[in-house]
């Protein structure tokens, strides 16, 4: 028994010793190869074929991440509010929606690509441009956002919902001033992983927002995130050096995103919420 | 004078059948307890008075619940917030709203259309006077309400039902989740409210109803067994199921 249960606390301690490296070897190897080709010139304002600059990629990222949660996380989290405050709990509708929430998650991101193009660039003549890819995403996270939503509000305790109905308020105040503000924190970290995602897309972006490395110049302008202008360059099979270089500024801005959407949800719990 | 009057109420959680034809007469000024054992209805039928049982999907009622003649039941001429605002409502465990001390006590007024900042903080004062915490608290309103003790957060929940002015105040075992000296200060905090307004609550326990209440009810399986002046109910009770509860026989 003794020597069981050790074997299995060394393989327990072995896996969890495995994951912590395997990130360490990741993110060293990333840096290692990538930061000695970290030169200004990678970050020029406009991108030649001799710099290879990702500056109008880091533009674009920006760009692309807010246009797509500032389309998202509306529908997404009054989805979210429907599903848990407004919706009876066994009715069609809501089992609908759930199942679609669901199957939406589990689609492919290349999936997504083909659809935003046939739809967004095709269909709707968007051509390729950001507001295709950012509507193509929106998309692609609304699951993420809708589930944190509702994980969120079913974490309020019922007390306080009572608390506030009890002294006479309504069900939209009570949503907005009581339920809402005490969730905030949860839905945040559904966002944040929402931004990871977007940061991170290449499959749905090269066939919707298009592979131009440029800054966007209005919302119909074809650009490159820095994602697909890493990919772009090492498959190009000439920049791959430079790829590596951009590969360890997408690791700063993915690691600066997420510690700056913790900082904020922290602040948030903290803070006293206003009535 | 009373306050409140019921006629034959019933209540149903889907089929089955938790409050059973009651008829009550709530005096107004006074202290009117609850008591029964788990489950006999008490805390449902409280919940009637202010209707916060509209909340429960399945939840259906038959019958009149009149506050100061006028059936709140009839949704004619009743607005529930209204009503809400008439009747507050205190629960059992301390439910403060993760903000500020003085904002949880603003809300009910802002929610009833008070925005004056000087209004508000005239009533954020005298709500935690009448609700005898305002000397623990008055140097740190902005603080959340979160950080106080049990008791506190209980007295905290008091002064936010107080802030808007209601006239009856409902207690749902209001001193169950506390130590013995917060509820003390809770028991002797009824007691002088009881000047200004009617209150009925909930209690598990007896020593509470006779100590403070001047009225009793004893509920048994959705009855309303005996209803009288609390001395009576605990020394010369009519019927035989109070004695039987009052002497520990069961419950």
């Amino acid at each position: 028994m003794t020597k069981l249960s050790k074997l299995i606390k060394t393989l327990v301690m072995l896996s969890a010793f495995l994951t912590f490296s395997i990130l360490f070897i990741i993110i060293g190897y990333i840096l290692m190869k990538g930061i000695p080709h970290i030169k200004p010139s990678l970050f020029a304002l406009k991108y030649t074929t001799e710099n290879v600059s990702l500056f109008p990629a880091i533009i674009t990222t920006l760009i692309m991440t807010f246009l797509s949660l500032l389309i998202s996380c509306p529908i997404g989290i009054f989805t979210g509010i429907f599903l848990i405050e407004y919706s009876k709990k066994e009715s069609k509708l809501v089992e609908l929606i759930r199942l679609t929430t669901e199957t939406l998650s589990g689609i492919p991101s290349i999936v997504y690509g083909l659809f935003g193009l046939l739809f967004f660039v095709t269909s709707l003549g968007m051509g390729f441009s950001i507001l295709s890819g950012a509507l193509t995403l929106s998309i692609m996270i609304l699951p993420l956002i809708i589930r944190s939503t509702e994980e969120a509000l079913l974490a309020v305790p019922n007390n306080l919902r009572e608390a506030s109905f009890a002294l006479g308020a309504g069900k939209l105040r009570t949503i907005f001033k009581i339920v809402l503000p005490t969730a905030i924190p949860g839905i945040f970290s559904g966002i944040i992983l929402a931004i990871g995602r977007i940061v991170g897309e290449t499959a749905a972006l090269v066939y919707t927002a298009g592979t131009v490395p440029q800054i966007p110049k209005n919302l119909f302008s074809s650009s490159r995130t820095l994602a697909i202008h890493m990919y772009s360059l090492s498959s190009e099979g000439l920049y791959t050096n430079e790829a590596y270089g951009t590969a360890v500024v997408l690791l700063v801005v993915v690691i600066g995103i997420n510690g700056l959407s913790s900082l904020i949800a922290k602040k948030l719990r903290k803070g006293e919420l206003n009535g | 004078m009373d306050k409140i009057i019921v006629e034959n109420l019933n209540l149903y959680y889907g089929d089955f059948q938790a409050l059973k034809n009651i008829n009550i007469n709530i005096p107004k000024n006074r202290i009117t307890a609850f008591i029964g054992p788990s489950g006999c209805g008490k805390s449902t039928f409280l919940k009637t008075l202010n209707r916060m049982n509209d909340l429960i999907s399945d939840c259906r009622i038959e019958g009149k619940v009149l506050v100061d003649k006028e059936n709140i039941y009839d949704n004619s001429n009743i607005n529930i917030n209204n009503l809400r605002k008439r009747i507050g409502m205190v629960f059992q465990k301390p439910n403060p709203f993760p903000m500020s001390i003085y904002d949880n006590i603003a809300f009910g007024p802002r929610t009833h259309g008070i925005k004056s900042k000087i209004k508000l903080d005239e009533i954020v004062e005298k709500s935690l006077k009448n609700a005898a915490i305002f000397s623990e608290v008055k140097d740190r309103l902005k603080k959340n309400a979160l950080e106080l003790s049990g008791g506190q957060q209980q007295r905290i929940c008091i002064a936010r039902a107080l802030a808007v002015e209601p006239e009856v105040l409902l207690l749902d075992e209001p001193t169950s989740a506390l130590d013995p000296i917060s509820t003390i200060k809770i028991e002797e905090l009824v007691e002088d409210l009881k000047d200004v307004y009617t209150i009925v609550m909930v209690t598990h326990n007896m020593q509470q109803a006779t100590r403070i209440s001047d009225k009793t009810a004893f509920f048994l399986s959705g009855e309303l067994v005996e209803f009288d002046d609390t001395h009576i109910i605990f020394s010369n009770p009519k019927d035989k199921r109070t004695e039987d509860y009052i002497t520990g026989r069961f419950g």
